[in-house]
């Protein structure tokens, strides 16, 4: 066996909080990474998989640093050595690439100055060369514009190319480790195929070893050799790609190999009638000029919800899809078309409907962080709805606090604390039960899974249809990611550019018809080794529908 | 760097607003001194006149004119450069004005060199190495100065260096100015106890405006592609932080026009600000108009200024 490229020996990495507790972060991981090859490090939020990712930089974030352990470089030893020698490691032996490129890349640089930086830095080789090589990488990495795209400034492209320029920036120093941090998770699916394939040619191509960071397995699948599986700061597991997908040994990987699994949605028993139903609905943002706003968003929807059903909405980022449940919820009046509740027509302004029509529909938003007022009690939260559309008071208005925290499976304590004081799945079960407060019939819910990680919203599913047998509820469920579409919905509805392109059963979703629907489905990463290889899009569907 | 048509646009624009703003402000000190309670013929008469007299007053001085007229004709003297007649004194507003702001412009302009490098200078080198003992230094400096009223920091200037130490004349004005030397000394004071002031806000303001730059994740870049501490400041953080430290050196500048009234009074030093305090309480309308709006106009240049650099910085904003 030849010699380990990284040899990462019982790393402990401390952090002092705010208030001057010291706490463990990671706590005695080691592991190897030989030349050439892809270990993915793969965990959920807090698992400390970006913490050594960055400390085989020796760079540490502000507030922690590494207490103890050896991290070997090659012939460096990145530990022990000092600042300045670190810094001359940075970007010609081991590279960055970051979770947001949009982040990452200066405002205020163009885009090629920051790209050949590195060679600057380290005075690699002029400045013509490097920007030659620059541009041998943005071919390699299947950007378009090669030879012009690096006199543009960030703002001026899309995501998807500046995750695709980051990696050109962490390449040129030829280093023999890249680091990917989570590089595709902030990507719609299309994009994440192109900026995978690109990724995986060019490490392919080259003897560069790599360190793959995600939450992700299916990602992950794609790209690595070899999987370690962290959980609060320590190795769970560690094996190659097929072993840890195929035969799992640490519950927890199988855990997470579980939430995977699409758990076959079974309809609840419909009492009939139509809850929700939406007629030519078009809305849009900006000054309205003739009746019209300045950037028309939806583009003639219409659906029909049943009673005791769920929808479920998909498509890319600006497809429209929060649009279409504010204009529902009257949080952005639509312009034209109608939108019936139980029969009857609800006004496209939120100040127009009465109380009781607020009360039967609630939505429910993506980042229960911001949702949530920070200065407010748990309890408060709560109480606010149950005043407002009931007029509960005093002990009666505490015992149905309790009662709501219980549906949502939390304990009664919760509600004298504050929301920072909660875990982010415990957050969104505080969002989802305000939602409850009101007793709605139908709730919005746009992205409430988006922002947890897989097990935590596996668990609010399973909640989620809890509450829909036990309060009849219809939801109407928007999100980017289909397989938890396919966990709860019985219709699904595929959006593109505002427009509702095709409305499918959930259980029929693999035989869409519509091209972008098949080849928004085919996207999705597959928990299986060779599905990028095998993959075969249409490359002139691919540029008819990518927002390049 | 090759700047687009639409930069210029954006500029112009940003040009065409403030002159709109000179004139809604003209607009504005022009009838807040007419509403200022009291009548000058009165006033200026004393307490002995007769109706008569001060109705021929009132007539001769164009009071009875309506006020909008007043104002056009007011407005079409700034433009040409006639400032109007003082009340008080009957001199030409303009010729009472020019010696007087030639003199806030020195001690100004003085200021604004020793300044603006030094302060730059130190609030970028504290958020360089935040945390160190320069840092702590500069940051417990610039805190006590800020809190120290700047009549207490020209008061100790006097008692320390004329009264104890006898270097410089506590006056300014009136001392005889034939050397370099003496013209140093009598600029001395005034010169370090506004410098003192303005110089801590800019610090600050500086050293802020570069950390929260310090913090973004290109900045946290810059340092994993192997970037020094100063190449990340100075490269990457600095570019970003201009436009905010370009507001906050403008918002500072335009003290020393405006606010100095304080160190001048104390000092006798004869700029405009202590000129419009003495105009204020013999009620000379023409000269306060004249000196309100000099203070405007040049704030308004200040942030003009300010907002240019913003924008010609911002590669966003010129889109």
């Amino acid at each position: 066996m030849t010699e380990a490229l990284v040899s990462v020996r019982d790393l402990r990495i401390g952090a002092v909080t705010d208030s001057g507790r010291q706490v463990q972060i990671i706590g005695g991981v080691s592991f190897d990474i030989a030349p050439g090859e892809i270990v993915a490090l793969i965990g959920e939020s807090g698992s400390g998989k970006t913490t050594i990712a960055l400390s085989l930089m020796g760079h540490t974030r502000t507030g922690c640093a590494i207490t103890g352990g050896t991290i070997r470089l090659g012939r460096h030893d990145v530990t022990g050595m000092r600042e300045a020698r670190r810094a001359a490691l940075r970007g010609t032996e081991v590279s960055y690439v970051p979770q947001s490129a949009a982040a990452a890349f200066n405002p205020s640089k163009r885009i090629m100055d920051q790209v050949v930086e590195v060679t600057e830095i380290h005075r690699l080789m002029p400045r013509d060369q490097a920007e030659a090589k620059a541009r041998d990488l943005f071919r390699a990495l299947a950007l378009p514009n090669p030879d012009t795209i690096g006199a543009r400034y960030p703002h001026q492209v899309s995501g998807g190319q500046l995750q695709r320029l980051s990696a050109a920036m962490a390449l040129i120093g030829d280093p023999s480790l890249v680091i990917f941090d989570e590089p595709t998770t902030a990507l719609d699916v299309t994009t994440q195929i192109e900026v995978l394939r690109a990724f995986r040619a060019v490490m392919d191509k080259s003897a560069m070893a790599g360190v793959y960071v995600s939450h992700d397995l299916a990602v992950v699948a794609q790209i690595a050799d070899r999987i370690i599986v962290l959980k609060g700061g320590e190795i769970q597991e560690e094996g190659t790609t097929e072993q840890i997908l195929n035969a799992p040994t640490h519950p927890y990987t199988r855990q997470l190999l579980d939430a995977f699994e699409p758990v076959p949605h079974v309809p609840a028993a419909s009492p009939g009638g139509t809850i929700l139903e939406v007629r030519g609905l078009f809305a849009g943002y900006g000054a309205v000029r003739n009746g019209e706003p300045a950037a028309k968003i939806l583009d003639d929807v219409s659906f029909r919800l049943e009673r005791g059903r769920n929808l479920g909405v998909i498509g890319e980022s600006g497809s429209g899809k929060s649009t279409l449940a504010r204009a529902i919820a009257g949080i952005l009046p639509a312009y034209r078309g109608k939108v019936r509740f139980d029969g009857t027509d609800l006004h496209p302004d939120l100040a127009h409907r009465s109380k009781d029509q607020l009360r039967r529909a609630q939505i429910v938003f993506q980042l229960a962080d911001t949702a949530l007022n920070p200065a407010q009690s748990v309890g408060a939260i709560l109480a606010r709805p149950l005043t407002f559309y009931h007029g509960t008071k005093g002990a009666a208005r505490d015992r149905r606090v309790i009662e709501l925290l219980d549906m949502v499976h939390l304990p009664a304590a919760l509600r004298h604390r504050l929301p920072s004081e909660l875990s982010g799945g415990q957050k969104q079960r505080v969002n989802l039960a305000r939602a409850l407060a009101a007793e709605p019939e139908l709730i919005l819910c746009d992205e409430i899974t988006s922002a947890l990680d897989t097990v935590v919203a596996a668990a609010i599913l399973d909640l989620l249809k809890e509450l829909q047998r036990e309060l009849h509820l219809s939801y109407m469920f928007i999100s980017h990611d289909l397989s938890t579409v396919e966990a709860i919905c019985d219709e699904v509805l595929v959006m593109l550019k505002g427009k509702v392109v095709e409305a499918l059963p959930a259980t029929g979703m693999r035989d869409a018809t519509h091209p972008y629907s098949r080849l928004l489905i085919s996207s999705i990463p597959q928990l299986d080794t060779g599905w990028l290889k095998g993959l075969e899009q249409d490359p002139e569907l691919m540029a008819q529908f990518m927002r390049r | 760097m090759l700047r687009s048509a639409t930069t210029w646009l954006l500029v112009g624009q940003r040009l065409g607003i403030a002159a709109i703003t000179l004139l809604i402000v003209s607009f504005a000190v022009f009838f807040a001194t007419e509403l200022l309670p009291g009548d000058v013929a009165e006033i200026l008469l004393g307490q002995a006149a007769t109706p008569e007299a001060v109705a021929g007053l009132r007539t001769a001085m164009g009071l009875d004119e309506p006020a909008i007229w007043r104002f056009l004709s007011w407005l079409r003297g700034l433009f040409t450069g006639d400032l109007g007649m003082s009340y008080v004194n009957n001199v030409q507003v303009s010729d009472m004005l020019a010696g007087r702001l030639a003199n806030s412009l020195r001690l100004a302009g003085i200021v604004t060199v020793i300044c603006v490098p030094v302060a730059l200078a130190l609030g970028i080198a504290s958020a360089m190495w935040r945390g160190s003992w320069l840092d702590r230094i500069v940051s417990v400096l610039t805190i006590s100065v800020i809190s120290v009223p700047e009549f207490m920091v020209a008061t100790l200037a006097v008692l320390i260096f004329a009264v104890w130490l006898g270097w410089l004349p506590a006056l300014s004005f009136g001392v005889e100015v034939d050397s370099l030397g003496a013209m140093l000394r009598a600029y001395a004071m005034p010169v370090i106890t506004l410098s003192f002031v303005v110089a801590a806000q800019m610090i600050r303001m500086t050293r802020a405006a570069v950390i929260e730059t310090v913090n973004t994740p290109y900045v946290e870049m810059a340092l994993l592609k192997g970037a020094s501490r100063r190449r990340m400041v100075l490269g990457h953080a600095l570019p970003n932080a201009l436009g905010p430290i370009a507001n906050a050196v403008a918002l500072s500048l335009s003290y020393l026009v405006g606010g100095v009234i304080i160190v001048e009074t104390v000092f006798n030093y004869p700029g405009v600000a202590k000129l419009m305090v003495d105009a204020v309480s013999t009620r000379d309308l023409p000269l306060i108009q004249s000196c309100a709006m000099i203070f405007c106009i040049s704030y308004l240049l200040l942030i003009t200024i300010a907002d240019v650099v913003a924008l010609l910085s911002n590669p966003r904003l010129r889109r």
